[in-house]
């Protein structure tokens, strides 16, 4: 299956886009589209304990199993204010 | 009709925000705007330029305005944050709360401001003299009890 990809700021600049398509197999779970995008990105790897992620733009959680089609973002800590 | 919550790239305009709280039984209304500064960790502070996943911003909004809800029933708020490039000064966040006594109101911008800063995916990039810089704050956990805590108590204090 297809998953979307969404990347922001420091990830951003790392992978070089803010948006990937990747294959994953069924029953994948977030955490895993994460270490697979490690493995493609090594920089990504200190993010491993500071990131939290989004699936279809709501807050969820590593161990959430993702779907075909799933838009899957992982989030730098945040700085709004 | 002006949204409660909003991300948007234009301006922020603190007097509209107010407009679009409901008044009536109010007794008090604060409003807190956030301002890009000049200087922050020692460095000389060009300009700011922030970006979000806007969908999921809005909702952490919209979270914001329902546990804010829970704790001060009769609070009403408003907030917007403004994304993309701004110069020194200019606001990048403005909070309305409007509520029967003052207490409330100004406890629950506060509190509205802290948690912006704790779970909303927003990235302020700075620029400053002699470089640039992704800053980086907290882990975005809604769940997190303890964070909703810390808001809480700096609120309340």
């Amino acid at each position: 299956m297809h998953v979307t990809i969404r990347l922001f700021a420091r990830l951003r600049d790392i992978t070089g886009s803010g948006e990937l398509t990747r294959e994953a197999p069924g029953g994948a779970t977030v955490g895993a589209v994460w270490s697979s995008l490690v493995a493609e990105y090594p920089e990504l790897s200190p993010y491993e304990k500071s990131i939290s992620c989004a699936v279809n733009a709501d807050y969820s959680r590593f161990s959430a199993t993702v779907a075909d089609g799933d838009e899957i973002a992982f989030l730098p800590p945040v700085s709004g204010g | 009709m002006i949204a409660l919550t909003a991300i948007t790239a234009e301006p922020l305009d603190a007097a509209a925000l107010v407009r679009a709280l409901d008044i009536t039984g109010i007794g008090a209304l604060t409003t807190f705007v956030g301002l890009v500064r000049d200087h922050n960790l020692g460095r000389r502070v060009m300009r700011l330029e922030y970006e979000a996943y806007e969908p999921l911003a809005l909702r952490g909004l919209e979270l914001i305005v329902q546990e804010a809800a829970e704790q001060w029933p009769d609070v009403r708020l408003a907030i917007h944050h403004r994304i993309g490039r701004m110069g020194i000064g200019e606001a990048s966040v403005a909070i309305a709360a409007a509520s029967p006594h003052r207490a409330d109101a100004f406890a629950a911008s506060r509190y509205a401001i802290e948690r912006i800063k704790q779970i909303v995916p927003i990235w302020k990039h700075e620029y400053f003299e002699g470089g640039d810089v992704w800053i980086e704050g907290a882990t975005a956990d809604p769940d997190n009890v303890e964070a909703r805590e810390k808001a809480m108590k700096i609120a309340c204090t």
